[in-house]
């Protein structure tokens, strides 16, 4: 579904990203994993178009989307959750969800939609009318998830679903997210937290320097002991 | 007490015009952090072209109301495609320059419209047509016209409607949206083109509307009227807080308050040593005094609050 190949980012004259290639299939999860500055945001932005990629191609449903123009990207079916949440702080959570429905003009559709967010996370219900600045970083994540569904996307970007947030708070984000993989969404996910990352997965890539240095399936590599050592810390 | 009523009445009048303008100017600060100081040529031309058009056909025999109604349309499409050009040519190529390039490029452009304007409707001063009937009225003493009442309700109606635009509608959700964390907007599928186009287009019709307010209120235009104008009402914003919509509207309300009583009292209060030609005074202290205390002005949005 989502063909990287290639793919190369750089900052002035610093390549972040080197000529990576990898691809993830319709409905799989797949986990891009490594440590802070291997490249993964990045390569996470270059495909959702909010940086421009310095070479390499990505192919979407059999489509290029290298250069298009950004914001016709969620039109193609890719929607990403930044990190760091980017939620709209001075809209209310209802308009924040339906900023993610922007390019949707099926109101019935998009009201029931709601409503499903709604069922993911009652916390957001309640908070309905709230300012999105007001929300605590749990439930900011929260929004930029129920957001980036919004507008039905086919894929869906994760970066850092899970950075600063409690354990209990990164637990629920991860059942919505399972359960929205399990209804058939495929999901590219970045995570520091490899462990994690690598459970909830199907499969997995390794990042180091702005390379891809190891692939497999996410429960191999959870037993690789260059991954045990390197990334989940024992 | 009637001088107090009285000063109050103009200071409505000018603060609803100053209110107009300080939108524009806040429009654009608001979604793409420029001080558009070409916004004052924009109302300018909005109200010298309202002069050639409507005194054209006036000349031409058309009745009055008409001739003002086609001033007015055509002032209005007139600025919103100045606006738009504005931003097509001189800012967007600076979209990703530093700061000070886009705001040296405003004062140049605000030049050039100056000079445009020399150009084509000469160095004096043009009178502007009497479009609307000059009804007077008294009330507790104090005196004012249609002109003055029906500038402060179609500035007023503006402002709602420009209300319900930014706050009811799906382009001003978007342009909130924009405003707060351009990137994202971009990924939910805003394009952000466009929705800077429309900051400069409706704030440049707004501006038309300003400048015809000022045509039909002070009977007299200039090519260098835009300059003092859009100064006070960039004051204005800067008073309600840039960036925020009500902050304008206030701003410009009491920014033409201030001035207006200033200047019906100042001869008291210097004793007779200054004038109320010194009116322009207050609007620059209070630029001064904000800046000093409260830079972020009445409504002035906290930096810092993207999460």
């Amino acid at each position: 579904m989502l063909e990287v190949t290639g793919l190369r980012v750089a900052y002035g004259g610093i390549q972040a990203v080197r000529s990576i290639t990898f691809h993830v299939n319709q409905g799989e999860m797949v986990a891009l994993i490594g440590a802070n500055g291997a490249g993964k945001t990045s390569t996470l932005k270059a495909i959702a178009r909010v940086l421009d990629a310095a070479g390499g191609d990505v192919h979407f449903c059999g489509e290029k989307v290298t250069r298009i123009a950004p914001h016709l990207m969620i039109s193609k079916g890719i929607a990403l959750v930044p990190e760091g949440r980017g939620v709209f702080p001075r809209l209310s959570v209802a308009e924040n969800l339906a900023m993610g429905a922007f390019v949707r003009d099926d109101k019935a559709a998009i009201a029931d939609d709601l409503e499903r967010m709604y069922g993911y996370f009652p916390r957001l219900k309640e908070r309905e009318t709230q300012l999105a600045g007001t929300l605590s970083g749990g439930e900011q994540q929260m929004l930029a998830i129920g957001r980036a569904l919004m507008s039905r996307p086919k894929m869906l970007l994760l970066d850092e679903p899970s950075m600063g947030l409690a354990p209990l708070m990164v637990q629920k984000i991860f059942e919505v997210i399972k359960a929205v993989a399990a209804e058939g969404m495929t999901i590219l996910l970045i995570e520091q937290n490899a462990k994690l990352a690598l459970q909830s997965s199907q499969r997995g890539y390794v990042m180091e320097s702005g390379e891809i240095t190891l692939t497999g399936e996410s429960a191999k590599l959870l037993d690789d002991p260059k991954v045990r050592a390197a990334y989940l810390g024992e | 007490m009637d001088i107090f009523l009285q000063q109050i009445i103009n200071g409505l009048v000018q603060g609803s015009i100053y209110a107009l303008v300080a939108l524009g100017y806040t429009m654009v600060y608001g979604i793409m952090g420029l001080i558009n100081f070409a916004h004052g040529e924009v109302v300018m031309i909005g109200t010298l072209v309202t002069i050639s058009v409507a005194g054209f056909l006036i000349k031409a025999g058309m009745p009055v109301i008409f001739a003002g109604l086609a001033g007015l349309t055509v002032s209005v499409l007139v600025c919103m495609a100045l606006g738009w050009g504005l931003e097509r040519v001189a800012y967007r190529p600076l979209r990703n320059a530093p700061r000070l390039t886009p705001l040296i490029t405003a004062i140049g452009m605000s030049i050039v419209l100056q000079n445009v304007a020399m150009i084509i409707w000469g160095r004096n001063y043009l009178t502007f047509p009497p479009l609307l009937p000059s009804v007077a009225f008294e009330f507790g003493g104090a005196h004012f016209t249609a002109v003055q009442v029906i500038i402060v309700l179609v500035s007023a109606l503006t402002m709602g409607g420009l209300l319900f635009l930014v706050y009811r509608t799906k382009l001003g959700m978007a342009m909130r949206a924009t405003s707060q964390n351009p990137a994202v907007a971009s990924l939910m599928g805003v394009n952000i083109n466009r929705v800077i186009a429309a900051a400069f287009i409706i704030g440049s019709a707004l501006g038309a509307l300003a400048g015809i307010m000022v045509g039909t209120y002070y009977e007299i235009a200039h090519y260098q009227m835009g300059f003092m104008l859009g100064l006070k009402a960039f004051t204005a914003a800067v008073l309600g807080g840039i960036g925020n919509l009500a902050g304008a509207m206030l701003g410009g309300i009491l920014l033409g308050l201030i001035e207006a009583l200033g200047a019906g009292y100042i001869g008291d209060l210097t004793g007779g040593f200054l004038g109320s030609h010194y009116q322009d005074i207050f609007a620059f202290l209070v630029l001064i005094v904000v800046l000093m205390f409260k830079p972020s002005g009445l409504f002035g949005e906290k930096t810092g609050d993207r999460a």
